[in-house]
């Protein structure tokens, strides 16, 4: 759960600094100030029907079975309406994530649907929610607009009396206003009480929904719910990219190394059998032969560096990815610092995820400079690619950024590509994972 | 000739060790692992040591390290690495003391055996020799503003053949055209290139390589 980030953090004497809290300060002021008298309407508005309906389709179950169909419905109009408040809340520093069970495809009125809805405690926690959150929203919303919106008009008394728009009645402490001194004062006065109400809304609005967030976001089960699904999937999919890629190293072994190391030994043999009869023959068969072997290690090298890079064995990933550095037709900046051992699995698919970026250099993009950036933080491996090149990538186009993704979803990894078309493309990747010992590079290994 | 060889595969030092014998050459020694080939070297020194890039305890890159470090005590002793893959990287850091005395050879090329024997004699005069591979990786790299790209593909075939370390007779004799033929187009790739010109084959092949590795 994101922590709020009320109060503003104290002044410090850096003028800029202070500067820029005092505008952070206004910015949240004036947009809480704006949205309140929003969040109060949507309180009252729609939590209260939405509780009335709930409670009418609840009492309506004996009956005919009639809120057996309808409670599912209803619940489907509460959960948009309670998103609507989530986003809000995300805008007041509260984040609440979805709890909701993932719903059964399955049409309204069926028993599985109202079982589904009856089963997710998520929906009677948006029930319970509703009552208390109409409160909350309609009296801390209300407040911090009103007394905000007071301020302002004090702070304008005076130009609105001139032009007539207000009347000669009162502001403040000084009701009924008696003269124009008075009148004057309202300035202060609503000031100090705009100054309140910029500061007050904001916090107000952040109390009802760490309120909300009480109610809506997910319970503990809930979370342990979507995490093992999450794990479950994820999990799904590195077991078949693993015997996707199995097979694929079975076969190039069949039709590759393995055939030709075949043709080899017949040759050979055939050239055993000439030796006596036709030498000429014999040494035009080995010399076959021997072309046959060359291509067979040529085989195995590609489905090695496939499996496992030698170069990512011998120099670990920092070198392995100067190695690919070298061979993109672009400046490849590197800026790599993780002072420690990978786990080898992650070690490994943080160097295809990069070949694969820098590889789409090459193919797409046409860039002339990139940069890989590689920082450890402490629980994940971060890194970043970024080119000047064309721009427009696509990861749901190719198949090879989604390819990364998969792998790196088996580490609970995420990759983000930003690529507008006209460039430039930056592919983020995150791996969470520990650093063992301390670096001992194998480069700087005594001979 | 004498050679050090660091292979840790027995199967594969006998072979190499059989091999070379074969062609008149004196192994004096041959080690199994990264620790014991630099202090084998210094006290062999030998007229070329042929050195396995991946050797125990670490199985990393033990024996590219032992060549660098022995040729930082030893200044242009005459080293061969072998490796079942080659490496733009390590090509580098081979290359990157310049004194020549080098060859970095996928294992492979061992099989055809006249040329690996050739190439180890090569290295050992101070000649350097990289695997067709590597140049061929060199080459692919394009890169905008390539002056490479204003190469005639003839020229661009000299300049490979180059930096796998032939000298302009070799050179000419594979790609049936006289030696004169050949500087000729030598002269061009160099002026195309912006390198000074040279007639020491080794100096030539260091300065192509460098052009290419930079």
């Amino acid at each position: 759960m994101v922590g709020h980030n009320w109060p503003v953090d104290e002044a410090t004497v850096d003028p800029r600094k202070a500067v820029a809290l005092a505008r952070q300060w206004l910015g949240r002021g004036v947009r809480a100030a704006l949205l309140a008298p929003l969040v109060a309407v949507l309180s009252l508005g729609v939590n209260l029907p939405l509780f009335i309906l709930s409670v009418v389709s609840l009492a309506l179950m004996p009956v005919l079975g009639i809120g057996f169909a309808l409670f599912p419905v209803v619940t489907a109009l509460v959960r948009p309406a309670v998103g609507v408040q989530r986003r809000l809340a995300r805008t007041f520093g509260v984040d609440i994530p979805r709890p909701y069970r993932p719903v059964p495809a399955v049409p309204y009125g069926t028993w599985a649907r109202f079982r589904h809805t009856v089963t997710d405690p998520a929906t009677w926690l948006d029930f319970a929610w509703l009552l208390p959150g109409a409160i909350t929203g309609f009296v801390l919303g209300l407040v911090g607009f009103v007394v905000t919106a007071y301020g302002l008009e004090g702070v304008l008394h005076v130009p609105l009396l001139l032009y007539g728009i207000v009347d000669w009645y009162g502001y403040g402490v000084f009701w009924p206003m008696d003269n124009a001194f008075e009148a004057w004062l309202a300035l202060p006065q609503g000031a100090l009480l705009l100054v309140i109400g910029l500061t007050a809304a904001p916090w107000l609005l952040w109390v009802h929904y760490s309120f909300a967030r009480f109610f809506l976001s997910p319970t503990r089960s809930a979370e342990l719910r979507r995490r093992v699904q999450r794990l479950t999937e994820t999990r799904a999919d590195a077991v078949d990219t693993q015997a996707a890629e199995l097979r694929r190293i079975e076969r190039d072994l069949h039709d590759g190394a393995q055939a030709r190391l075949v043709s080899l030994s017949m040759n050979i043999g055939l050239a055993e059998e000439l030796m006596k009869r036709d030498p000429d023959a014999a040494v035009r068969l080995l010399a076959e032969a021997r072309e046959s072997s060359g291509a067979a290690l040529a085989d195995l090298r590609s489905l090695v560096r496939g499996i496992h890079p030698p170069v990512l064995a011998e120099r670990g990933l920092d070198g392995a990815v100067h190695a690919i550095a070298l061979a993109v037709p672009a400046d490849v900046d590197l800026d790599i610092d993780v002072p420690g051992d990978l786990p080898t699995p992650v070690e490994s698919a943080a160097y295809f995820a990069v070949a694969e970026a820098l590889a789409n250099i090459a193919k797409h993009s046409g860039a002339r400079t990139a940069t890989v950036h590689m920082r450890h933080t402490g629980e994940a491996l971060w890194i970043s690619v970024t080119d000047d090149g064309a721009g427009g990538a696509d990861p749901a186009a190719g198949t090879g950024l989604r390819g990364i993704e998969r792998r790196l979803a088996a580490f609970d990894g995420t990759m983000v590509v930003v690529s507008p078309p006209g460039g430039p493309t930056v592919v983020t990747m995150e791996l969470p994972c520990a650093l063992s010992s301390p670096k001992t590079s194998p480069s700087s290994g005594t001979g | 000739m004498r050679v050090v060889i660091a292979e840790d595969l027995a199967l594969l030092r006998d072979g190499l060790t059989r091999l070379l014998q074969a062609f008149d050459f004196e192994v004096v020694g041959s080690v199994d692992n990264g620790p014991s080939l630099l202090p084998a070297l210094m006290n062999h020194r030998p007229d070329v040591a042929v050195v396995d890039v991946r050797l125990p305890p670490t199985f990393t890159d033990e024996g590219l390290q032992a060549a660098v470090a022995a040729r930082t005590e030893l200044p242009g002793l005459p080293i061969l690495v072998l490796s079942q893959h080659v490496e733009q990287l390590y090509a580098r850091e081979l290359l990157t003391d310049g004194a020549g005395g080098v060859g970095y050879l996928l294992k492979d090329r061992v099989s055809n055996v006249g040329q690996f024997i050739d190439a180890v004699r090569r290295v050992a005069a101070g000649g350097t020799v990289m695997d067709p591979e590597v140049v061929a990786q060199l080459l692919a790299r394009r890169r905008r503003d390539d002056p490479l790209a204003d190469l005639t593909p003839r020229e661009r075939e000299v300049l490979a053949s180059m930096a796998e370390g032939r000298s302009n007779a070799a050179i000419a004799t594979k790609l049936f055209v006289t030696e004169k033929a050949i500087s000729k187009h030598i002269n061009n790739i160099f002026s195309k290139l912006g390198l000074p010109p040279s007639d020491d084959d080794n100096r030539r092949v260091l300065a192509v390589l460098a052009y290419l590795n930079s």
